[in-house]
């Protein structure tokens, strides 16, 4: 807690609060943003994209949260509660579901799906102490390539969703079809410094607000940080603590590692639920191989660390990191033409914070 | 799971365990034969080149997998980060125009001090993620990617001059182009350099390897004979390579003698086949050495050899630095066959499936060696050849075949490591009880 009496706090007592990723990272992306202003791009487009994306990646960011908690380090198989949402989406198009109804529909047959592959894995994960993190990356990686095998030998009969010729998916499932695109991201939007003075309902222009998609996010996040003030949510934190010391004291860690996991398998789901309503698109087959380290990078610049984390984390993290890539591609457009500096810059930073993450987990196997 | 369920399970005949040792190679094994089934297009002579080709290929990098799990970092996902070194040397051989042997061991030289900087930087982020280091090695390699494509796409063109007109740099002055052709070998180029120096036919190279092991059979004989309180060996085994190095002797002399199908099998490139075993030997070699026995504590416990005064940081260092510049080497070789250097991809797999064909020859994160690495280098190769071949034969997809490779690959990964884990975790609560 920052002690007010105290004001004159140096100024490596604010960087270690706040942390230093945060720090570095969120100062490049303001420097970005006024050297976006500097070379005329609009602010206004830069941050109701970074708002945009924040809300579309927010929940699966938040599925950090409870693995982190219980002590199996961030979810590298977040693809195995994505392919959960991904089933389900294609199960409620199959049923004929459109618009809002097939919204809620994914949302529903999403729930119990990721509760019993969140309930195998956990039990995976308990059975590979030590090394939980590699063993995910690769569970989430095998999931994937399972499930190409599967989008590519499902039989399914909607006309949205099939290859025109001979079986199978298609690789993106256009939502537009079924309306489902940017379903929650349109619900009660509207825009700020718009068409109409400060606030115009619906509006086009200036900086929008996916309010639907907002609420949603935020609703997710409250539950989170509701369940972790609970009895359950605090054994879990404890058991991700000091696992020993929770144990003589009466908590099943291992069934409170599997609780964590279901839940961020679940919120996995919901996640890319919302995330492709607001892209749009639902992509299949390999779109959700790298998706979990992103996520995992978000939660990390926000200022968690691969043993702790917050509601708040992501909240930030996802901001900071979602605003970092808006803003970079434009303005590293501008100044280096024909070249994707952005990926560049996203690759690095994205790996480059994970690593750093990697090197402060304490202690070892051995 | 109860205590009487682990010691009984632990106490099961030799026969179980052994199955459950190997059972990755065995999935594999059963895999290959289940695709000769079924697949009615795969000739022998088709699989035998193939395998042959990517065998000779792939060896290389798969060996420099060994000393790093035998120094216990686990299976070291960073090669990528050596393969890069490999391609940034191939990058600057390539751009003077240099070429033929003289030109390839050119760009072995160049790449030596790149892959050693490389592999000290990587050694030293180990020893900061002590017990991570297998996923960090995975993270170092994705992060390595972004500043290898900062290098050849931003400061080739923007920071170090280079002229537009080049045939390696994109038209607009900035960058390498995707696909960078290395020439043919006796046009000045890299391309075959290395495998066209002196080829056999496949049958001849069977017949070597094969009177060659069955020597060191003998060899190992005599050497017992002579001594026996200080050398293990296993009679059934022995016996068991024994027959089977005769065997193999037997059908190359027929195929040899008679002309038969398989003498059209593409040749075999005896130098590169050279590297690979001068490798092997290395390999083996080092352990009996003093840093080889380091290695092996510092594997074994951290802590004990850190006790005994051992350097351990730098023991990994080294082992790090070994692995990546035997993985710079192996790309060039593997590079030198393809013919064309893919800038951007041809080192992003590179550890995955190395890594891969390693587990599937039977080693784990413990323990590896060069009989591992060889057998799952034919073994997981053989997979990747059958796999379009199943899918199109049992699905009429090979796409599916495809699908299923990728799976197999990520899926052989998470299978070996998660039940070596899993079965330490065991045996661990077992002594604790």
């Amino acid at each position: 807690m920052v002690d007010i009496s105290r004001k004159g706090t140096s100024f490596n007592d604010i960087v270690k609060k706040i942390g230093f990723p945060t720090i570095f990272i969120g100062g490049f992306w303001i420097l970005l943003l006024i050297a976006g202003g500097a070379l005329g791009i609009s602010i206004k487009t830069l941050i109701s994209d970074t708002i945009k994306r924040a809300g579309m990646n927010g929940i699966l960011v938040l599925a950090m949260v409870p693995s982190i908690q219980s002590g199996t380090g961030p979810n590298f198989a977040l693809p195995v509660g994505i392919v959960c949402g991904l089933f389900a989406t294609v199960l409620a198009i199959e049923f004929g579901f459109t618009g809002w109804a097939w919204l809620f529909v994914s949302i529903a047959f999403s729930i119990p799906l990721s509760v019993v592959v969140g309930y195998l894995y956990g039990k995976l994960l308990n059975a590979v102490k030590g090394s939980e993190m590699t063993i995910a990356t690769y569970t989430g990686f095998s999931i994937v390539a399972a499930m190409c095998l599967a989008w590519l030998m499902i039989p399914f009969k909607s006309p949205n969703m099939g290859w025109f010729i001979g079986n199978g998916l298609r690789e993106t499932i256009q939502l537009d079809v079924i309306g489902g695109d940017k379903i929650l991201s349109n619900f009660l939007s509207f825009s700020l410094f718009g068409e109409n003075g400060l606030i115009t309902v619906g509006g086009e222009k200036g900086i929008i607000i996916p309010t639907g998609m907002l609420i949603i996010f935020f609703l997710c996040c409250f539950i989170v940080w509701i369940y972790f003030r609970s009895k359950s949510g605090i054994a879990i934190s404890a058991g991700g603590i000091n696992p020993k010391f929770a144990q003589s004291s009466g908590i099943d860690i291992d069934k409170c590692r599997i609780k964590a996991n279901i839940l961020s398998t679940i919120m996995g789901a919901i996640g890319i639920i919302v995330y492709s309503q607001g892209y749009g698109y639902t992509q299949l087959y390999t779109a959700p191989l790298m998706m979990a380290f992103p996520a995992v990078a978000a939660v990390l610049i926000g200022g968690a660390s691969a043993q702790r984390a917050k509601v708040s984390h992501v909240i930030i993290g996802v901001i900071i990191y979602q605003g970092l890539f808006t803003t970079a591609l434009p303005v590293a457009n501008q100044l280096f033409e024909g070249m994707d500096l952005s990926e560049i810059l996203r690759m690095v930073i994205q790996n480059g914070i994970i690593l750093y993450a990697l090197t402060q987990v304490k202690g070892g196997d051995n | 799971m109860n205590n009487e369920n682990i010691s009984e399970r632990l106490n099961k005949s030799k026969v179980s365990t052994w199955v459950a040792d190997n059972i990755v190679s065995l999935i594999f094994v059963a895999f290959t034969l289940f695709g000769f089934l079924v697949s009615d297009g795969v000739t022998m002579n088709f699989f035998l080149t193939e395998l042959s080709s990517r065998f000779f290929r792939n060896a290389f990098l798969v060996l420099a997998l060994v000393i790093p799990v035998v120094a216990g970092l686990g299976l070291n996902f960073g090669i990528v980060v050596g393969a890069m070194a490999g391609q940034i040397a191939i990058a600057i051989v390539l751009y003077f125009g240099w070429g033929g042997l003289n030109g390839l061991l050119l760009t072995m030289l160049i790449a030596l001090p790149i892959a050693t900087l490389f592999g000290y930087l990587t050694g030293m982020l180990y020893n900061k993620t002590r017990g991570q280091e297998m996923i960090a090695s995975l993270m170092v390699g994705y992060f390595a990617n972004g500043i290898y494509q900062f290098l050849f796409l931003f400061v080739v063109g923007v920071i170090i001059k280079v002229p537009k007109t080049h045939p390696m740099i994109k038209p607009d002055g900035v960058g390498v182009r995707m696909t960078v052709d290395m020439g043919a070998y006796d046009k000045g180029g890299l391309k075959y350099t290395l495998d066209k120096i002196w080829e056999i036919p496949f049958m001849w190279a069977i017949l070597a390897i094969f009177a060659a092991i069955l020597l060191l059979q003998l060899w190992k004989i005599i050497r017992n004979k002579k001594n026996p309180a200080l050398y293990r060996y296993n009679k059934t085994m022995t016996v068991i390579n024994i027959i089977l190095c005769l065997a193999m002797i037997a059908i190359s002399v027929q195929a040899i003698t008679t002309n038969s199908s398989l003498m059209m099998v593409r040749k075999v490139p005896v130098v590169t086949g050279l590297f690979i075993v001068a490798l092997c030997i290395f390999n083996e070699l080092i352990l009996k050495t003093k840093l080889g026995q380091d290695f092996r504590s510092v594997g074994q416990s951290q802590h004990i050899a850190e006790v005994s005064g051992i350097n351990v940081d730098k023991t990994r260092i080294i082992a790090t630095i070994m692995s990546t510049v035997f993985a710079a080497w192996g790309q060039i070789m593997y590079l030198q066959n393809m013919g064309t250097l893919n800038t951007y991809g041809a080192h992003t797999q590179i550890g995955m499936f190395s890594v891969a064909a390693l587990l599937v020859g039977g080693a784990s994160t413990q323990k590896a060696g060069v009989k591992h690495a060889i057998m799952g280098t034919i073994l997981f190769n053989s997979m990747f050849i059958m796999s379009p071949e199943i899918g199109l034969s049992l699905f009429g997809n090979a796409l599916l075949g495809e699908y299923f490779r990728t799976f197999m690959v990520y899926g052989v990964i998470g299978l070996a490591l998660g039940l070596h884990v899993w079965r330490t975790n065991k045996k661990g609560k077992v002594t604790l009880n």
